[in-house]
């Protein structure tokens, strides 16, 4: 079968690394990501069955991963080569449609006892995703024996499947993983319906924040920076109460908050950007979707004393500043992945799939590829915003060989 | 000889290029054949005996006692001034209002007066610096009060020093400066540079809170003034005049003092400016290019820094004192008198250069709401009885438009500009949703207060003064600006004068009248 499988070859890493540096997606073209054609993963054990990608999204993990610029942290709990894509909704032997959970924890590990978080259904969290009779993988599309969503067949495990209604559209299950995690960052927010909530970037993840924080938190005010014009649109679409160009997301927070703000004088290269101003209040949370020195740094020049940050976007290697975080209290807190949220006291999956079809996430899938133009999918991907993009996907559907699969 | 009187030329082949302003720099354009240009009319002379005219209006004042017989020992005395918008460019030392005080001055101090304050009128303006404030007043005044305290820019949002006046019989509050309204007299120092200014707008506005302010600073006023330089159909000037009359009822008395200058705006080498370019001697011509050369290739920075420093040669053309209204009616007169010219009919397209300077960006930056200010605000009001561009023009404006603020004078102007008017050009709409969260935001509050930044809701009345053009006009262009700052004020960037033309025939068809509004100077087009 087709799949784009990336390998460990420290050179082509090297490479990737390089082109990735010079424009991201880059590393598509010169790294270690390879179009092959691969044996179907094997199924591992009781309980597994193939899964057939309809649609597989990218995202900005995928990116970092082609590009060889993820944290070298990941390395323990991934194993090559691997084919990406995590994801995913695609079709079981009889037909029916379903939507990958992409963890694989203690259930798919057929380890017994599930480790404590497993056992409360907090799957982000397992503590075993290098362990059981698989190889490390800390999801489906970065382990070397599952397969991932980027090609024509994977296995998945059964705890992993859930079955998209008849209703919904593969645009908008495919929107469902990515949902999830977006879900998870805003219920991590703790935020209240007096609270000012500032989202930082407005990718498919920012905007999702957006729609979750309008679905079940319902602050007062939503404020986001969105760099390119479709994002400020959907922003709104999708229930931020201000949108402003990120420069101006931290005069938009002084304003919203009633602070007042010290140093720089409010002026053009120091408010536009976070130098030279601090404001006196800020944000209760903030939610950076970016994951970069630059949106940290935002993030942590908008949140009040005391308040809070969730990282939702994927940050490796960053160098920011600290000392905001310090001196004035602020939580940095993580959201990765998806479980069962406390509140509302369901699993975030379920949740997604209510967010996907009530928001109608699948407006956001903007262009589908087939594998064989990985590199411009990926080159999409990367420039998603200024193309007036924001998800890509790859559409295996018309794959040549995926019916004798 | 007498100076000629302003006229419209109308363009064929034989027409050199006119120039137009452009920011820090100039262009110089070929307009269509059969286009009309209106020129200014020529500087009025200055008076001759420029003190002795200060002290005659004092003591023959107008519907008023002469001021000597107003002032005695135990009163309490304020002289408010104009503040840093007037006049443009700043004029050369001794500024007017210097004379006028100083000559005030004297005569409260034969009089045995001691207990003054002196009172940059500035309303919601932002704080004139220490040099600035000599600069108006001169080193003397300043030294003498400033160090007491006794000389001081005026704060609308001190509340202990504010008081509450009553309402006109329309419901608008009026509520000024505390000092001014409880002094035994209030010496108003005024500089008439357009007819909008002046008379009980000096003190109504110049002295007022923002509680006063809203009343007339809004879209409604503006749009009912047509325009707001023609005080008998100018909803601003009305609703002042009521608020003057409250001022008046509660026992205040003003002596008003109003001048007016000539419209000798540029010294050399840029005296050129001024003058018709078919007139221009081979020095005008070589001082053009010059200028040009050098100001295209200066850096922003620097050119501003060179425009920035002029002072203007304009001076005295008339003094008048006394009884608000009749002062004013004196002045008005004068005004047109050098400003007033008559134009038959509408064009189709009015084109106009904008250039570096207007109220607002005295020693600072003009941004792109100052640049909408100015053309759409001032430039397109600068007439009496009709437009100069018939309703559903287009307005054609030179200007760079740079995205551009100046963070300490403007920060209000730049959340406005980089969030509201990304979300609306409307300004019923900007008025509406968001006028009050910027006039209470603590943070411009503060700024206003304590550093040198224009109130927070300033930018909205610019926009506002912009609201009658914007509702009459079909499209606005602008030619040679920065075209993402452009577009975010809601016109449309051209690169060229051509261009514009060849868009505006999309907007009012082909072969449309042409009428170019040649400034500076200032002047005042009267349409029939």
């Amino acid at each position: 079968m087709k799949a784009l499988r990336l390998e460990r070859s420290l050179p082509r890493l090297a490479l990737a690394r390089a082109a990735g540096a010079l424009r991201p997606g880059g590393g598509a073209r010169a790294g270690a990501l390879r179009l092959v054609d691969m044996e179907p993963p094997a199924l591992p054990g009781a309980g597994w069955v193939q899964v057939r990608p309809r649609l597989a999204g990218i995202c900005g993990s995928d990116l970092a991963t082609v590009d060889a610029t993820a944290s070298p942290w990941f390395e323990p709990v991934i194993s090559f080569p691997f084919v990406p894509g995590h994801e995913i909704v695609g079709e079981l032997d009889d037909g029916r449609r379903v939507v990958v959970e992409p963890v694989l924890g203690c259930d798919a590990r057929a380890i017994r006892p599930r480790c404590p978080a497993c056992e409360q259904g907090d799957l982000g969290r397992c503590r075993n995703i290098a362990f059981g009779h698989l190889r490390p993988g800390l999801q489906t599309g970065y382990c070397a024996d599952t397969g991932g969503g980027w090609s024509l067949a994977l296995a998945a495990h059964e705890s992993q499947l859930h079955p998209v209604p008849g209703t919904m559209t593969d645009e908008a299950a495919v929107m469902v993983e990515p949902a999830a995690c977006a879900i998870r960052g805003a219920l991590r927010t703790g935020a209240g319906p007096a609270d000012v909530v500032a989202v930082v970037g407005a990718g498919t993840l920012g905007l999702v924040v957006v729609a979750a924080l309008d679905r079940w938190v319902r602050p007062a005010r939503i404020l986001v920076g969105a760099k390119h014009p479709v994002q400020r649109r959907l922003a709104r679409e999708l229930g931020a109460t201000d949108v402003v160009e990120p420069p101006a997301l931290v005069r938009a927070v002084r304003r919203a908050t009633g602070s007042l703000a010290v140093g720089g004088g409010g002026g053009q290269g120091e408010a536009h950007g976070v130098a030279g101003v601090r404001l006196t209040g800020g944000a209760d949370v903030v939610v950076d979707c970016v994951g970069s020195a630059t949106s940290l740094a935002q993030a942590l020049a908008v949140a009040r004393p005391g308040g809070r940050i969730v990282m939702v976007g994927m940050p490796g290697t960053v160098t920011v500043d600290l000392t905001p975080l310090w001196q004035r209290e602020v939580e940095l807190v993580g959201a990765y992945a998806y479980g069962t949220e406390e509140h509302p006291g369901r699993r975030t999956f379920d949740l997604a799939f209510e967010l996907a079809a009530e928001a109608d996430l699948g407006r956001l899938v903007s262009a589908a590829y087939p594998l064989a133009r990985s590199t411009d999918a990926l080159a999409h991907a990367a420039d998603a915003g200024s193309r007036g993009a924001t998800k890509i996907v790859f559409d295996l559907r018309a794959e040549k060989g995926r019916d004798r699969l | 000889m007498s100076p000629r009187p302003g006229f419209v030329l109308e363009v064929d082949r034989s027409t050199p290029p006119t120039l137009f302003h452009h920011g820090e720099g100039f262009r110089l354009e070929r307009l269509p054949v059969g286009s009309r240009i209106v020129y200014p009319p020529e500087a009025l002379p200055v008076l001759d005996d420029i003190d002795g005219a200060i002290r005659h209006a004092l003591l023959h004042p107008v519907d008023n006692d002469p001021l000597p017989a107003l002032l005695h020992p135990g009163m309490r005395l304020t002289i408010a001034f104009d503040d840093i918008s007037l006049p443009l460019p700043p004029m050369r030392r001794p500024d007017v209002r210097q004379r006028v005080i100083e000559a005030v001055l004297d005569l409260a101090a034969e009089a045995g007066v001691d207990d003054v304050h002196l009172i940059a009128a500035l309303a919601l303006h932002r704080r004139m610096t220490e040099a600035e404030l000599r600069h108006a007043v001169g080193d003397r005044v300043y030294d003498a009060f400033a160090p007491r305290g006794l000389l001081y820019n005026f704060d609308a949002e001190d509340p202990d020093n504010l008081a509450f006046l009553g309402e006109t019989e329309s419901g608008e509050e009026v509520e000024i400066s505390k000092r001014a309204a409880e002094s035994d007299l209030l010496v108003y120092v005024n500089i008439n540079l357009v007819a909008m200014d002046g008379g009980h707008k000096s003190t109504a506005t110049g002295l007022a809170s923002y509680r006063s302010l809203r009343h007339h600073h809004n879209v409604r006023t503006m749009q009912h003034s047509r325009s707001f330089m023609d005080q008998h159909r100018s909803e601003l000037h009305s609703s002042n005049w009521r608020m003057g009359d409250v001022i008046r009822r509660a026992g205040v008395k003003i002596f008003q003092i109003e001048t007016t200058l000539n419209n000798d705006t540029f010294p050399k080498p840029f005296d050129f400016l001024q003058k018709r370019e078919w007139e221009w001697s081979l020095r005008d011509r070589a001082s053009y290019l010059g200028a040009a050369k050098a100001l295209e290739r200066a850096p922003a920075r620097l050119a501003r820094s060179v425009f920035q420093s002029v002072l203007a040669p304009h001076n005295l053309t008339g003094i008048n004192a006394g009884e608000v209204e009749a002062v004013h009616r004196l002045t008005t007169a004068k005004v047109y008198e050098q400003q007033l010219v008559e134009v038959e009919g509408q064009a189709d397209i009015l084109t106009m250069g904008l250039p570096y300077i207007c109220p607002y960006n005295v020693n600072s930056v003009m941004n792109p709401i100052l640049v909408m200010c100015l053309g759409l605000g001032y430039f397109f009001n600068l007439y009496r009885n009709r437009p100069l561009v018939r309703e559903g023009g287009v307005l054609i404006m030179s200007h760079p438009t740079r995205w551009e603020f100046h963070p300490v004078h403007h920060p209000s102007y730049i959340d406005f500009f980089e969030e509201l008017l990304a979300e609306t050009t409307d300004p019923l709409e900007l008025e509406k949703t968001y006028e009050q969260s910027f006039a209470e935001d603590e943070w411009y509050r503060h700024l206003y207060r304590t550093s040198y930044a224009y109130h927070g809701v300033h930018p909205f009345y610019m926009w506002y003064w912009g609201a009658h053009a914007l509702q009459h006009l079909g499209s606005v262009i602008v030619v040679g600006g920065d075209a993402r700052a452009v577009r975010r004020l809601g016109f449309k960037p051209a690169t060229t004068l051509a261009d514009a033309l060849e868009m505006a025939g999309d907007v009012v068809g082909p072969d449309p009248t042409l009428t170019h509004f040649h400034n500076p100077p200032i002047m005042i087009a009267d349409v029939v």
